[in-house]
């Protein structure tokens, strides 16, 4: 059984279209990314895989079933902005997300907020952008799902942490889990990528592996999305 | 060791030539068991996926076997690893000649060139 199927999916926000009869299907165990330019339609489709909204017409499964509470429970969301209660102190934010996910690993999350220098009585408010991304991803990859949906999540921080994160995403996903990340950082996160999706004014133009890409185009993925994205 | 990676080439074809380097120069020796297909992924900081790629051509190349429920070691035969050795060296001086070639330099000289060379 696939993972994740997206069949024929339409969404439009009044008479603009967003999506258009997108449809692809992920396995598990992989890492998958993500790829578009900005307004493409990455974050709505994120959006709607996570049932935060409603297609216009197509369907979303997950693990076969269609989305809705089951599948909430199996997928770890990184949003592109944080929804958390920025009064909280990292502490009761790990007190809350405990309370919200059965599969949430209190310990693995306070040893990752450790090794980022994150200190778990600091309230949110006093702390940079940055460091509350970092909290955010430590809190989704703490949970042990079945896919990991993290949008954008290398925008705010700087590269010595990019690559911690990188480190945490492929030391912390369970055997058959997988990732999607939606990103235009390219560079930085095609060498852990399988595959690559490419999407483009809210259609997908392309799924391939990556190394296949590679070597048929004798390029690196962020040449190739350079060229095929020139505007 | 230091690796680093080109994005252009594809990733497992990268790492299996790191691998043949690491078995040629014994930092795996023959025999030994080695690291799970996670820990090299995470040193290598590539996909696991992709290091399994290039650990079954490694295996496929007999230059390492897999023991169910064991995990991975590197071949017992010395022979083996003394070949790839071998093949190692002669593509690393072709390519030195040829590019003494390419300025005018023949054989003969290429050579006087190399002993030249202080360590």
């Amino acid at each position: 059984m696939e993972l994740l199927e997206v069949k024929h999916l339409n969404k439009s926000f009044g008479k603009k279209q967003i999506l258009k009869d997108v449809s692809f299907s992920l396995t598990g165990g992989k890492i998958i990314g993500l790829l578009g330019k900005n307004g493409a339609g990455k974050s709505t489709l994120i959006k709607l895989i996570n049932d935060l909204l409603t297609p216009t017409s197509g369907e979303i499964l997950v693990n076969g079933k269609k989305v809705g509470i089951e599948s909430k429970k199996v997928i770890s969301y990184l949003p592109e902005r944080t929804y958390l209660n920025k009064q909280m102190k990292v502490s009761e934010v790990i007190e809350y997300f405990k309370d919200f996910y059965d599969d949430f690993d209190e310990k693995k999350a306070k040893r990752l907020l450790k090794d980022l220098d994150l200190d778990i009585e600091e309230r949110l408010t006093k702390m940079s952008k940055g460091m509350q991304e970092k909290v955010q991803l430590v809190l989704v990859m703490s949970r042990e799902a079945d896919l990991y949906i993290l949008d954008e999540p290398l925008g705010g921080v700087d590269p010595a942490t990019r690559d911690y994160i990188l480190d945490t995403i492929l030391s912390n996903f369970k055997e058959n889990a997988s990732v999607v990340i939606s990103t235009h950082l390219i560079s930085d996160i095609e060498r852990i990528l399988d595959e690559v999706i490419f999407i483009d004014k809210g259609k997908i133009i392309l799924q391939s592996g990556t190394d296949e890409l590679r070597e048929k185009e004798n390029a690196s993925i962020d040449d190739i999305f350079r060229r095929m994205f020139k505007c | 060791m230091e690796f680093t990676f080109d994005n252009n080439i594809p990733i497992y074809i990268q790492l299996l030539e790191y691998m043949k380097i690491y078995l040629i120069s014994g930092v795996f020796k023959c025999g030994e068991k080695l690291p799970s297909v996670r820990e090299f992924a995470v040193t290598f900081k590539v996909n696991p996926n992709t290091m399994q790629k290039a650990l079954a051509e490694l295996e496929s190349m007999k230059l390492i076997y897999t023991e169910r429920t064991n995990g991975k070691f590197v071949t017992k035969d010395e022979k083996v690893i003394e070949k790839l050795k071998d093949e190692y060296a002669i593509t690393l001086a072709k390519s030195y000649f040829q590019g003494m070639k390419r300025i005018g330099l023949g054989k003969a000289d290429s050579i006087k060139y190399l002993e030249g060379i202080k360590e």
